[in-house]
């Protein structure tokens, strides 16, 4: 049962600290990037807030030009929350790495 | 469907003999200089950067199949076809929460496919196995899909077409084409698609683009369009409309959301992830794809632009599926509709290509070295599962000639439903430990059994079962999507048996994981005999 995959690795036992430990695991960065991934989701799946056929755009009915709308829009919010987990794990890798000093 | 159509029929065969081409030489591409390592064949060496990940995964995700069934579904219901584009909306910023811990997890333990995983997370062999099968399971029709995407294609050039053709002749250009894309993917692995989506995608583009401006002005722009396809939903028994019915919003949502879900656990798309080689690669690419959810959604428009064009008009036995095909045919000088359908016919191969390396690799790791030989070393796997993509491409080969085109659809349609049941157990897994193996693999019977019988009772007029995925959903009365009702039954079912077990303390496998595993970046990855990964910097 215990062949293991691929590994020449000894099994190590958990780490006291878990990496990031220095951080609490919700921070504002995390919530917020996770609010922004919601919206699109949120947006889409409320399909009565858009099943209707007016106002229509450029002969378009509402119904389309507004779910094409969103993908740009979906897109926003992905780069935006892509730059809050990137500033939260810099913040993660800079605490740690000032631990790790402190240790040595 | 009257004659061969030359000039596109040309224009076809030379991007096409372009990417086999390519595919051969993609095999010197950035080789490295272990290539007998399943790494270099199935996962491209994990090399891939954020371009050629986000070429790679539009390849791997939009197909061939998708470009015909899409806009055919919105040229049939109208506005229920169009869920496609909720679908990739909400799937990127979903995946976006899990992905990333799924490309750590891998790259320090060296998986290769989602069921390595689950072995290593749960230490559970029946788990794994369940997660690798389905994964098989769900992904062979697919493969077979692409097929028909390249039949549809071929029988609007002319060729392969005609009901009373002889069925060697007829199908001699599948053939044809399905030996030679073996071939490159035998000897170049997952580099081959990887290069050839350039072209599939490029080509993709242009067509589009093309295609939504230059035919709404033939036709008379989009409000004549849409004119023209209200005035045909109108009529009584049109089996369509311009915008979703009241009593079918849960069902547009649901499938929505639920083939969301389950777009990442295809093992073709965790192979387009696994191949990327940084962790940010993954989450920038998430960002960046949403560009080809923009293109689908055009694309579908095409299903109402082949309807205002009189595609398929007045003939009853009409083959949607053939809608688009038909409608570049008509609208496009010949030499632009051979661009067109080279885009599709290029379209089937680089999904055809990396799901048979996917399930190769499932094959291979989780079956093989997991029960037949675990002695196998990296190279033996690397020739097993070169094998086996072959074995995989001849069966979907056969059940493309074999069975009846129905029965494809109606099991690509089971796939998404079967796959989503392996949800609970990936994603479950890369948050927390606390599910208990056994309870999962309870939870997924429970999902597939009611799923399937669920989906087996449905009948349309083209299919006495398996004619549909949305049901009513117990409980809450409305319609909707079987694969997300029986992915809720599973997970209750793997929560209050994870509850019984931890109670009367079940003896659980070994994980062999760490916490901070899953946040691992490249740089990390040689922690293996460093006790602080961290202090690597």
């Amino acid at each position: 049962m215990s062949s293991d995959l691929d590994t020449d690795r000894p099994v190590m036992p958990e780490p006291e600290e878990p990496p990031g430990h220095a951080l609490p695991a919700v921070t504002p960065e995390r919530v917020l990037a996770v609010l922004a991934l919601l919206v699109p989701i949120v947006a889409m799946l409320w399909v009565g807030s858009y099943d209707k056929l007016d106002p229509e755009a450029g002969g378009v009915p509402f119904f389309y030009w507004y779910q094409l709308l969103w993908v740009p829009a979906s897109a926003v919010f992905t780069v935006a929350a892509y730059l809050l987990i990137n500033r939260d794990e810099k913040a993660r890798r800079a605490a740690r790495a000032g631990k790790a000093g402190e240790v040595r | 469907m009257n004659g061969v159509n030359v000039p596109a029929l040309t224009v076809f065969v030379l991007f096409f003999l372009l990417v086999t081409v390519m595919g051969f030489l993609a095999s010197r591409w950035r080789r490295a200089d272990n290539a007998h390592h399943l790494d270099e064949w199935g996962l491209g060496g994990r090399s891939f950067g954020t371009w050629v990940t986000w070429f790679l995964l539009g390849g791997d995700l939009y197909t061939a199949y998708t470009f015909v069934a899409v806009p055919a579904a919105v040229y049939a219901t109208g506005a229920a076809g169009f869920f496609a584009v909720p679908y990739t909306i909400v799937a990127y910023p979903l995946v976006f929460l899990f992905l990333p811990r799924l490309w750590s997890v891998s790259r320090v333990h060296g998986y290769v496919t989602p069921a390595d995983f689950v072995r290593g997370r749960y230490g559970s062999r029946p788990l794994s196995l369940m997660v690798a099968l389905t994964g098989i399971l769900a992904t062979m029709p697919y493969i077979a899909l692409q097929l028909v995407g390249i039949q549809a294609v071929l029988d609007v050039l002319g060729v392969g077409g005609g009901e009373n053709a002889n069925w060697f002749v007829k199908d001699l250009p599948l053939f044809i084409a399905f030996g030679v894309l073996a071939a490159y993917t035998y000897s170049s692995g997952l580099r081959a698609p990887a290069l050839i989506a350039f072209v599939k995608d490029a080509l993709i583009y242009v067509v589009i683009i093309v295609a939504v401006i230059y035919i709404p002005i033939r036709l008379g722009g989009y409000g004549h369009i849409f004119d023209t396809v209200g005035e045909k939903f109108a009529a009584p028994k049109s089996g369509g409309s311009l915008t979703v019915p009241e009593n079918k919003q849960w069902t547009y949502a649901t499938l929505a959301l639920g083939s969301a879900m389950a777009l990442f656990m295809y093992p073709h798309s965790v192979t387009g992830v696994l191949a990327s080689k940084s962790r940010n690669t993954v989450r920038r690419n998430m960002a960046i794809m949403p560009a080809y959810s923009l293109m689908l959604g055009l694309l579908a428009l095409l299903g109402f632009m082949a309807i205002a064009a009189g595609v398929g008009k007045g003939d009853k036995g009409f083959n949607t599926q053939l809608s688009v095909p038909q409608l570049f045919e008509n609208m496009f000088p010949d030499w632009f509709t051979g661009v067109a359908f080279a885009a599709i016919g290029i379209g089937a191969l680089v999904p055809a290509a990396i799901m048979s390396i996917a399930a190769a690799n499932l094959f291979t790791r989780n079956v093989y070295k997991e029960f037949l030989r675990p002695a196998a070393t990296p190279a033996d796997e690397t020739r097993v599962a070169k094998l086996v993509s072959l074995l995989v491409k001849v069966g979907a080969l056969v059940f493309v000639l074999g069975m009846d085109k129905q029965a494809a659809i109606n099991l690509q349609l089971l796939g998404g439903l079967w796959i989503l049941q392996t949800f609970v157990s990936i994603v479950g897994g890369l948050f927390t430990r606390w599910f208990h193996h056994w309870a999962l693999l309870a939870g997924w019977a429970a999902g597939m059994v009611y799923g399937t019988w669920k989906a087996y009772g449905i009948a349309s007029p083209k299919t006495k079962h398996f004619g549909g995925n949305a049901a009513e959903i117990p409980g809450i009365g409305e319609i909707g999507y079987i694969g997300l009702t029986a992915f809720v039954l599973n997970l209750l079912v793997a929560v209050v048996l994870t509850l019984v077990l931890r109670a009367v303390k079940a003896p659980d496998g070994p994980d062999e994981t760490r916490p901070g595993d899953y946040s691992a970046e490249s740089g990390d990855v040689e922690p293996k005999n460093a006790p602080e990964p961290v202090a690597a910097h």
